[in-house]
């Protein structure tokens, strides 16, 4: 693979990570390229959640979580887990997805706007606007658009989701993040999800944890396989699934382990 | 299969005996508490009228009224509320939300749980020491409420903290992944989806410290008053006025307790008449916990 005609936005560089004394993430060297997807695959427990956790800082809610080494982000080559730099500066970069569906119980035009108004935005102009434009860029736009003042928490579970990547567009991130998106949704919901990641990646970089091989080989550019901690392998994502290089991966994403 | 058949019986059997000593127990305690409210009925209502609420307490039962009483009571849960609502709270969402997991908390916990249960004599006794004979705010109302207000604050911070904890992580992520604050994922979204439990545990609280007697006895409430508190507004200049908070004072249960202490039968009338009065109170207090309850439960959902 050729790095140098890549573009990146964000790159692993001996990260490691520990829950306490649990030593999760091992050394992980891995690039991110812009306006791509990236996908983290592996079987349950090898620490995709807690890699994909690490780009917006969400470890630093709990005590006894610790990072050591570096996620740059560009073009600024900030260490995103660095201990100086502000957890919430890094959050309103970098938007989650998380695995449940988890709107607020307010409004749907209350659960996007939420991340302006932490902004400190409250003009109604600048609101309408930037509302209808995520729920426009999260395929939700034309089925919530005459009950933007219902409750969130009515909508199916496909529909949340889908407030929810709005949710995470409304402020302009830099990185989505998406934590198994799909795994609580029917096979129709999925499909929309995808194709909603895949038009999304015109504008946004976006890395994916993913337990279905299928989608990662369908939605994604790269994918990385993880086991135990390690990246085993990170390469473009047809190599992975066509010619792995290493046998684990193999044997993982020909289902016979894992 | 035979076996697994006697099993099955043999758990039924008991499944059965259980919900029949449940319902026994139920039922004892439901006529029990019938037996004695009907009782308390036969006995107060026929007292009770416009001239009982606005008479002063008086030598003669006929005569004699809960107005200094009612008033007491009402004064004493506002000063109540006013103290241990704020502080409680604060407290319970510190605790929850921003204190971490260490020795310090461990023993800040174990001892608000403990709190709950010390016997309310004992709160009379430290409001004595520290509102009367250190602070020396007399044997006053204001002194009275702070007394209730330390009782009730050990429920209310565990009725907050308890509430917030039913509030899901997952709110909490949710909020913090857009870039909010600490204080901005309390403000939006902790204190009001929890807002029915914490309203819920004051309600209660408050509704336990109206008939609370014992600490109110220590700190010096008087068994007869035939005044009552200076007004808390007026019409002169500031118009608002804070004297009353060290006036002295009575309540409904000091009432209740002195007229069932006298020889003569129509001053137990009396009692009986402020006992259902007590009553209502608190089962109005009650009830509008419950309905608190049920309105957040059913605006807010997950
Ligand atoms: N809060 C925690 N404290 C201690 N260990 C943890 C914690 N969270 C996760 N772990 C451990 O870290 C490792 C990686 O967990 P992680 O959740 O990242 O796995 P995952 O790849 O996302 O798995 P899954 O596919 O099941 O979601 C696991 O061994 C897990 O037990
Ligand atoms: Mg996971």
């Amino acid at each position: 693979m050729t790095r140098s005609a890549i573009e990146l936005k964000a790159e692993a560089k001996n990260l490691n990570f520990y829950y306490g004394p649990v030593h999760a993430l091992k050394n992980i060297n891995m690039p991110i390229e812009r306006r791509k997807v990236t996908a983290l695959i592996g079987p349950s427990g090898c620490g995709k959640t807690t890699f994909l956790r690490c780009f917006n800082r969400m470890h630093d809610l709990y005590p006894h979580n610790r990072y050591e080494g570096e996620i740059i982000l560009y073009p600024d080559k900030i260490n995103i887990i660095s201990p100086e730099i502000d957890p919430i500066e890094i959050r309103m970069q970098i938007s989650m997805v998380f695995q449940k569906p988890n709107p607020f119980p307010k409004s749907i035009y209350e659960n996007v706007a939420y991340g302006l108004r932490v902004r400190g935005i409250s003009r109604k102009g600048i609101l309408d606007e930037a509302v209808e434009k995520s729920l426009r860029g999260a395929a939700l736009w034309e089925e919530v658009k005459g009950r933007l003042n219902s409750l969130a928490v009515d909508l199916s579970g496909g529909q949340q989701q889908r407030l929810c990547i709005a949710r995470a567009l409304a402020t302009g991130p830099r990185i989505l993040l998406f934590d198994e998106p799909t795994s609580a949704l029917d096979p129709t919901a999925t499909s929309k999800i995808e194709e909603l990641i895949i038009e999304l990646k015109n504008e946004v970089t976006i890395i994916i944890v993913t337990h279905n091989m299928q989608q990662a080989a369908r939605v994604s550019d790269y994918t990385a396989f993880m086991y135990l901690g390690e990246i085993i392998e990170f390469d473009k994502t047809d190599k992975i699934f066509t010619a792995p290089s290493n046998r684990l991966t193999e044997e993982y994403i020909t289902g016979r382990f894992g | 299969m035979e076996d697994i058949k006697k099993r099955i019986k043999n758990i039924k059997l008991w499944n059965g005996i259980f919900s029949i000593v449940s319902l026994l127990s139920t039922f004892v305690g439901l006529v029990l508490l019938f037996a004695l409210m009907t009782d308390l009925f036969m006995d107060g209502a026929p007292r009770i009228s416009y001239k009982f609420f606005t008479s002063f307490p008086s030598r003669f039962p006929e005569e004699a009224g809960i107005l200094s009483a009612w008033v007491g009571t009402l004064l004493l849960i506002l000063v109540t509320a006013f103290a241990a609502i704020p502080l409680g709270v604060a407290a319970g969402i510190y605790l929850e939300e921003y204190a971490g997991k260490n020795w310090f908390t461990d023993i800040i916990e174990i001892n608000i749980a403990n709190l709950a249960g010390v016997p309310s004599i004992i709160y009379g006794l430290l409001a004595l020491g520290i509102f009367v004979y250190f602070f020396k705010f007399g044997e006053s109302v204001l002194t009275g409420g702070l007394a209730l207000a330390l009782l009730i604050l050990p429920m209310v911070i565990m009725a907050t903290r308890e509430a917030i904890r039913a509030v899901p992580n997952s709110i909490r992520e949710a909020s913090y992944a857009v870039g909010a604050t600490k204080w901005q994922t309390v403000k939006w979204h902790i204190i009001p989806y929890s807002t029915g439990g914490i309203l819920t545990g004051i309600i209660i609280g408050l509704s336990r410290a109206i008939g609370e007697t014992a600490p109110i006895i220590t700190v010096g409430a008087l068994t007869f008053i035939a005044f009552l508190p200076a007004s808390p507004v007026s019409t002169e200049f500031p118009f608002i006025s804070f004297k009353w908070l060290l006036d002295p004072f009575t309540v409904m249960p000091i009432q209740i307790f002195n007229w069932v202490s006298r020889p003569q039968q129509g001053f137990h009338v009396n009692a009986a008449a402020a006992g259902i009065v007590l009553l209502v109170m608190t089962l109005f207090m009650n009830a509008a916990a419950i309905y608190i309850r049920y309105r957040f439960r059913k605006k807010i959902k997950w």
